[in-house]
């Protein structure tokens, strides 16, 4: 039986937390004097007292959380934490409604990167702050921060990050104490980003430009503080810096902290995913870019290859940002860009997706299946680093497509009946769903979602929600066996 | 010698056999006293029951006066502890344990005198599995044996219709090959051996042993018969110790099939192995072999633990169109009866495992013997030491030493160099020369050629 007391005690706990989270862009607006100080102050107030209040009223329930009920508490977490988020915005910004704000923070916190604004430019740099912070805080995840400063978990801990942590195999723990682990990660993520932001300040970014954008980056969101997004710099060099550390960000952090710890690049090698991982999006660089050329987009190869380059990484590591309006290019181009968005990040990454290596296995799932239509006798292993893969995370996998190809498939449903085209409907539930951000049609990179109605605008939010919890860990919830006793 | 062999199963069976008909008091100690029981009554040894690796077991089997030590027991652990103790607190001499477990060899420092002080740490199914890697590279090969270091090969051919040497005097080699060395050590016709003399005619069915460089081995073998086709495609039937580690050799370079009958171990297997194709089954199943095509096969192994389904499943794949059938099989009364028969070679693990072992226990320096004809016959690598008055060899000519009747010096390998043996070869100190002994009868009066001293007593 799930306890849904003691649940609610430890998010109490979380959205006090968060409210602390909130410190930094109501510093940023006092030194800035833009105008949304106001905001902060309630803001932060509001969030605390009702984790205070959430807290003092389930207090009694305090137990150590069994498995069960960590599905739930990341449920809510991920649910109630942007309603909370929402606050400086919707104060701030009298005219979004709470369902446009309730998208943009889930937005972030899913680093999905679609945005229901217009106007980025004009907006109090604390608010764009708050918004790319939001990315940067969901990329490595809200458990595994609460985990990782406070011990309040206990045992449990490992079990919930777990349903929060996306990719098929989690059991290999990465140091014997589950709050090392989650401190380890925040540490290498922490360490990344700021290399990052003194990166993108040394390519010419100014230092509010460099962390913004770095947040935005590291998480994989696709936020930017400009609506032309990086096509406002116009700099090849801030673009390089740029794909590098996308391209950092799609490794899984396990991986990087196995490295940084070891200090070599070993790890890297034996990582199953990434060497698959860039070679997929490196050679889809150079397809894409003769492409363009040789369809006369651009005069030249070299153009070609900085636009192809930029925006591929950006969509096939599931960030979102754009250089350029690629919804412009020859069809191809794009929805091959798409169909990359669904698979090509690593597990533990902070990209979106089905992830590298579920793709892997179900390769070589096909290709076993093929081998036993020969040799029927055969017992055929499917290896990934030359460790077999036990057969249940093969059918776990087989799941997940299903049920992953199920939601795509319902999800563009329900827009294409609420009046949308078909291109938008299903663009706007494939970069949802993978957390990728930007779509082609009315959703496309040079637009936003502002156009979906409120229906449209909920069943994004919730493909969102569904793609960063990886379908199980928030459908779980909803099944009768979880409830039951 | 005082030998005390820990461990009665099949290699310190085999062990105590061949030790025991060379006039040595061997002591066995197992935990299992129905095969003591049974290993008693065949040989003339003394028996302990108890655990190899307690004092007191190893106290009563005398293990203080032991000259040599011998742990081959089936669990690694054991023999290491076993080893030790007999160091450490009974002095014994020379220790020897069976290590199967390539962990425990990758570091010197874990065998050594500090550590758990083993002089010669042997391992059965490696030997094993080198033995039939060598008949897989070598298809037309009975036997394939290496000394001194792998620098000299010796080769078992049964001479076809059709190879150039077949039909002629052993002396027309020469002519064949002008520019290779090579020695025919010795000629089986039927269960006879014929002392090979240049005027010897080799008739198709003979079994051939002849002594090479390395190198030259294929160019020798095609005298004696056509050359087969080169091996690509093998089936293992077994996924035991042994067929796990010849698929491991194989199958970087061999198309390989591996069958066994064990789901569990079939996953184990098909973990280990990377492009091996493990298939779950019985070896004996016809409708497995004929789906996986044996048919088109170059190699059928079968390293089962049951010498039976051995046996049968080689009958049944020959019949189904293997091309080469290669069976393991324990008892020694099975391999007399197969061998050159539908099964093209039988192995016997006890006779292919003991050379090593045996170089260790024998008089003089001796240092390497491999069994030859499951056993009837010997080749051993010895080392020459002494000086002219001291050693019975340094400093003759071939011809002059007095060797027992059936016996042939084939090669000398001085340093790095091979040299045939000619009848006008002088022996030096530290020449390593290679003795083919045709009965095994005669080995003690080999060794006592290469004892130095013998001259004073």
């Amino acid at each position: 039986m799930v306890r849904v007391g003691s649940v609610l005690n430890v998010l109490s706990v979380v959205l006090m937390i968060f409210a602390f989270a909130m410190a930094a862009p109501l510093a940023v607006s006092f030194f800035y004097g833009d105008g949304a100080l106001r905001a902060y102050d309630a803001a932060v107030l509001i969030t605390f007292t009702a984790g205070l209040a959430l807290w003092a009223g389930t207090r009694g329930r305090r137990r150590e959380l069994k498995p069960r009920d960590g599905f739930l508490l990341v449920a809510l977490t991920w649910t109630v934490v942007p309603a909370f988020a929402t606050l400086p915005l919707i104060i701030h910004l009298p005219d979004l409604s709470f369902t446009d704000a309730y998208f943009e923070t889930v937005s972030g916190l899913t680093t999905s990167g679609a945005t229901t604004l217009s106007g980025l430019d004009k907006l109090p740099p604390s608010i764009n702050l708050w918004r790319t912070m939001l990315v940067w805080i969901g990329g490595m995840g809200v458990v595994v921060l609460a985990v990782a400063i406070l011990p309040l978990l206990g045992a449990g801990g490992s079990q919930i990050m777990r349903a929060e942590t996306p990719g098929p195999m989690k059991d290999t723990k990465l140091t014997p104490r589950i709050t090392e682990t989650a401190k380890g990660l925040w540490v290498v993520y922490v360490l990344i980003t700021v290399a990052c932001i003194i990166s993108m300040k040394a390519a010419g970014m100014t230092w509010f430009d460099a962390v913004a954008h770095a947040f935005s980056t590291m998480g994989l969101g696709g936020f930017s503080s400009h609506d032309e997004s990086f096509g406002h710099f116009r700099s090849p060099a801030i673009e390089a810096v740029t794909i590098f550390f996308m391209l950092v960000a799609g490794i899984n952090f396990g991986t990087h902290f196995v490295a940084f710890r070891r200090t070599s690049f070993k790890p890297y090698r034996a990582d199953p995913e990434a060497g698959a991982y860039l070679a997929v999006v490196i050679l889809s660089c150079l397809g894409i870019a003769y492409f363009l050329f040789a369809n006369s987009v651009y005069p030249n190869f070299v153009t070609a290859l900085r636009h192809a380059s930029f925006n591929v990484v950006s969509i096939a590591t599931t960030t979102g940002f754009s250089s350029t309006d690629f919804s412009q290019w020859p069809i191809f181009a794009p929805v091959w860009m798409l169909f990359l968005s669904c698979f090509a990040t690593c597990s533990g990454s902070t990209g979106g997706g089905i992830k590298m290596v579920r793709a892997e296995l179900m390769v070589r799932q096909a290709l076993r299946e093929m081998v036993r239509i020969v040799h029927p006798h055969a017992l055929i292993p499917i290896k990934l680093a030359g460790q077999t893969v036990e057969n249940n995370i093969v059918f776990a996998v087989l799941a997940f497509m299903l049920v992953y190809g199920g939601t795509m498939t319902t999800m563009t449903m329900l827009l294409a009946a609420s009046g949308l085209d078909i291109v938008t409907a299903f663009t706007a539930i494939v970069a949802c769903l993978n957390n990728m951000g930007p779509g082609l049609g009315k959703v496309g990179p040079a637009t936003t979602y502002a156009a979906l109605n409120d229906f449209q605008t909920w069943i994004c939010t919730a493909a969102m929600l569904l793609g960063r919890l990886e379908l199980f860990s928030l459908l779980v919830v909803f099944t009768p066996a979880f409830w039951r006793k | 010698m005082k030998i005390v062999i820990l461990g009665a199963g099949q290699v310190g069976s085999s062990v105590a056999e061949s030790l025991v008909s060379e006039r040595n008091d061997i002591t066995v100690v197992d935990t299992d006293p129905v095969r003591l029981r049974n290993l008693q009554d065949r040989l003339d040894l003394r028996t302990v029951v108890g655990s190899a690796s307690h004092p007191t077991v190893l106290l009563e089997a005398g293990i203080e006066d032991a000259d040599m030590v011998i742990a081959v027991t089936q669990n690694d652990e054991t023999n290491l502890v076993a080893c030790k103790l007999a160091q450490q607190l009974f002095n014994v001499p020379t220790r020897i344990a069976r290590i199967r477990a390539t962990d425990f060899l990758g570091e010197e420092r874990i065998l050594s005198q500090e550590c758990f002080a083993i002089d010669l740490a042997i391992c059965p199914e490696q030997v094993l599995t080198d033995y039939i890697v060598k008949l897989i590279e070598f298809p037309e090969a009975l036997q394939v044996l290496e000394f001194a270091d792998g620098k000299v090969s010796l080769v078992a051919v049964r001479a076809f219709q059709g190879g150039p040497l077949v039909g002629h005097q052993l002396k027309d080699i020469r002519k064949h090959m002008p520019s290779v060395d090579a020695r025919i050590a010795a000629v089986f016709r039927g269960d006879a051996s014929i002392l090979p003399e240049g005027d010897t005619v080799v008739e198709a069915g003979d079994e051939v042993f002849c002594l090479a460089a390395t190198e030259h081995i294929r160019q020798v073998m095609r005298e004696i018969r056509r050359m087969d086709k080169p091996v690509r495609r093998v089936m293992i039937a077994g996924g035991g110790n042994i067929g796990q580690r010849l698929a491991e050799a194989l199958e970087t370079n061999y198309v390989v099939k591996i069958v066994d009958h064990n789901k569990r171990r079939c996953e184990i297997l098909s973990g280990r192995l990377d492009s091996a194709l493990v298939l779950q089954g019985d070896a004996t199943d016809e409708s497995l072999l004929e789906a996986e095509n044996v048919d088109e096969m170059d190699i059928f192994v079968a390293v089962t633990n049951d010498d039976e389904n051995n046996i049968m499943s080689c009958l049944l794949a020959k019949r189904m169109g293997a091309r080469r059938v290669v069976a393991l099989i324990n008892r020694r009364s099975y391999v007399d009866l197969l061998q050159a028969g539908q099964i093209d070679i039988a192995i016997s693990p006890a006779q292919a495992t003991i050379g090593t072992l045996l170089a260790h226990v024998r008089r003089g320096d001796v240092a390497q013997v491999h069994a030859l004809r499951r056993g009837a016959a010997e080749a051993l690598e010895a080392v020459v030491h002494g000086d002219a008055q001291s050693g019975p060899l340094v400093g003759k000519k071939i011809e002059d030493i007095e060797l027992p009747k059936g016996t042939t010096i084939g090669a000398i390998v001085r340093g790095e160099e091979v040299i045939m043996a000619h009848h006008d070869t002088v022996v030096r100190a530290e020449d390593h020369v290679i003795v083919f002994v045709t009965n095994k009868k005669l080995v003690p009066k080999v060794e006592k050629l290469f004892q130095v001293g013998v001259g004073f007593v």
